[in-house]
């Protein structure tokens, strides 16, 4: 038997956010909210302690086993807490023929950090991840939930002053084609 | 055959035809775009009233005369699926929108579901009514995390207005939305698998059959949709089947919408009609490689690499004439690989990711893919390849094509027997000099 640390339950005052949890799928499906539940405490948390997932469990009427075998199939959940800035860098083809390990290499060398790892402030964590979407507005870092696109070796430099002085840039959302807003009902965009 | 084609119209197959239009990413980067007021003054849920209106029957028929096949890089005609619906029961059934979109090289999803929630749920409402399904979950890859917020809000919005609920849209046909968030796993892309993670469970894929429809989410009859065909449903309810199918081929039919990536002049997603060509959308669209380029990926990585010549730039954007040339057509991303990156590190970056992302269900996948074959490539990398090197490599994937329990396998194996045949000499340069052809490894901007 696993010892756990008695602490506060996540979910104690939070009785009608998990019944609209809950809600959200059929009566026979309520192991859905599986996920959801994960999220929730991972949002505020910024991991999922094992006290977290028996107390997600407990709800759910599962062990804590079958809890702990779904968070750990996932890349973003996290057991362990990750910075209060969690660098998510896009390492895959399109990013690296951006720059992307360039880019991941500077952050190391920044950070004093490596891939799965939080500074001793707690402040940064960083993360190589696999393709974010952001293909054709390479390289991406993503912080927390925020994209940050087309993040060139002078825009890196700006957003980590950013981060550094606690402040969390507005995402930087690039376009490209006809996801710039050029398409129109006559033409066919730039032709 | 459609009624444009019957009468000897000359199908639309280029973006320079002036009778094309963008349809789907009409309202992709324009402010405001997102919310009800926006889509309805823009003509929205139009379609759904037409389609509502009509037999479920008569909606798949739509669809089906369309030639709609599933854009999320599998290609099977989106109709015929819907008809594996069984008959009404009484059972719950389910329509499942798959916006777990990361294969590389594809982000046309993100930018649909951002900036244009409301045409999503409307194509889920349509869909939905056509195969008799009152739920319909939108399973959402977990790092869209602005496409979450845009999606709930919209959902809330179109709940308000009674587009989705008891009553939707006042037809008496009951249909409501789940949205559910994923957390990065490429793998629930697979349908089945996509089904498990929804049910809360680890996402490993199912055995097929039974397929979705007979024994989809929560064992309930399923059918499983991306984001852009379902999209695509909306246009070809308002507009009707002959205009989707007037563009393409009659093997590809309508629009599709490539993501162009790596070295380009103009990167980012164009809406195109079926059937243009590769030289068309590399050239004209992205306006040419800004750096000398030796091969394309014409679909996103799991889709063989086309070396950049005149042969497969002038094939048709067709599924077809693409797998004819040994490849897919995917789900439209296309990449650019320039001349002086190292064709086998750049294979290793592809191999990584399916490494990381198989599932481990399967022994060759996890044995094959998550462990021996990046280790092959790391040790070539390394300058440490031998004689025989290769043909190990090459029977690993040999043996891992059509051996694992889904396609993930295939999707590594097969652009890597592709890097074999076309840049076989890159490989063996590495072996022979102990160093890389190409060394060049700076390519992030100032």
């Amino acid at each position: 038997m696993t010892e756990l640390p008695t602490i506060k339950p996540f979910f104690a005052d939070k009785q009608a956010l998990v019944q609209e949890i809950l809600g959200r799928y059929p009566e026979y499906g309520r192991r859905s909210a599986l996920m959801p539940l994960l999220w929730e405490v991972q949002r505020a948390e910024r991991h999922i302690s094992l006290a977290r997932q028996a107390e997600i469990a407990e709800i759910l009427g599962l062990t804590l086993t079958e809890v702990k075998a779904v968070l750990s199939f996932y890349s973003t959940y996290h057991e362990q807490p990750v910075g209060q800035y969690h660098l998510q860098v896009c390492a895959t083809l399109p990013c690296s023929l951006a720059g992307a390990d360039e880019l991941y290499d500077f952050l190391v060398e920044e950070l004093g950090i490596v891939n799965g790892e939080t500074d001793r402030a707690g402040r940064f964590s960083l993360q190589k991840v696999e393709c974010l979407g952001s293909c054709t507005t390479a390289p991406v870092i993503q912080v927390n939930d925020t994209y940050y696109e087309r993040v060139t070796r002078s825009r890196c430099k700006q957003l980590l002053a950013a981060l550094r002085q606690g402040v969390l840039p507005e995402p930087w959302r690039e376009r490209g084609g006809d996801s710039e807003g050029a398409a129109t009902s006559s033409s066919g965009g730039d032709l | 055959m459609n009624e444009a084609v019957k009468e000897g119209i000359k199908p639309i197959t280029s973006r320079h035809d002036p009778r094309f239009e963008v349809t789907l990413y009409r309202h992709v980067g324009v402010a405001g775009s997102h919310t009800l007021a926006f889509y309805l003054a823009h003509g929205g849920y139009q379609a759904a009233q037409k389609a509502l209106a009509i037999k479920p029957g008569e909606v798949i028929s739509e669809v089906k005369t369309s030639g709609l096949r599933g854009r999320g890089g599998a290609g099977f005609p989106a109709g015929v699926k819907w008809s594996f619906m069984p008959p009404v029961d009484g059972r719950q059934r389910f329509i499942v929108c798959n916006a777990d979109e990361s294969e590389p090289g594809s982000c046309k999803d993100r930018y649909l579901m951002e900036d244009d929630p409301h045409q999503l749920i409307e194509g889920m409402l349509i869909a939905g009514y056509a195969i008799q399904a009152t739920l319909g979950v939108i399973y959402l890859r977990g790092e869209y995390y602005h496409a979450y917020q845009r999606l709930q809000a919209a959902i809330t919005e179109a709940r308000q207005a009674g587009y989705l609920g008891q009553n939707a849209l006042g037809s008496g046909f009951p249909f409501d939305l789940i949205l559910h968030r994923g957390a990065g796993a490429y793998i629930c892309g697979e349908e089945t698998a996509l089904m498990n993670s929804f049910e809360g469970l680890r996402a490993n894929p199912r055995l097929k059959p039974p397929f979705p429809a007979q024994a989809g989410v929560y064992g309930l009859p399923t059918t499983i949709n991306n984001v852009t065909t379902i999209a695509s449903v909306v246009h070809i309810m308002a507009k009707g089947a002959a205009w989707f199918a007037a563009m393409g081929t009659p093997d590809s039919r309508g629009i599709h919408h490539v993501q162009l990536s790596g070295p380009f002049k103009r990167p980012g997603v164009y809406e195109v009609p079926m059937g243009i060509s590769y030289r068309e959308i590399i050239f004209d669209l992205g306006g040419g490689p800004t750096l000398p380029v030796k091969a394309f990926i014409p679909g996103g990585t799991s889709c063989p690499l086309f070396p950049f010549t005149d042969e497969y730039l002038d094939t048709p954007m067709e599924y077809a004439a693409v797998a004819k040339q040994g490849s897919m057509l995917g789900t439209g991303g296309i990449i650019l690989i320039p001349e002086e990156k190292c064709l086998v590190d750049a294979m290793y970056n592809v191999v990584r990711f399916y490494g990381h992302e198989s599932c481990g269900k399967c022994t060759p996948c996890r044995e094959g893919i998550a462990t021996w074959l990046p280790k092959m490539y790391q040790k070539l990398l390394k300058g440490l390849g031998e004689p025989g090197d290769l043909e190990l490599m090459e029977s690993m994937v040999t043996n891992m094509r059509g051996t694992a329990f889904c396609p993930l396998a295939d999707a590594c194996a097969m652009p890597v027997q592709a890097s074999f045949k076309h840049f076989r000499h890159e490989y063996e340069y590495l072996i022979t000099h102990k160093e890389p052809m190409y060394k060049r490894n700076t390519w992030w901007n100032d």
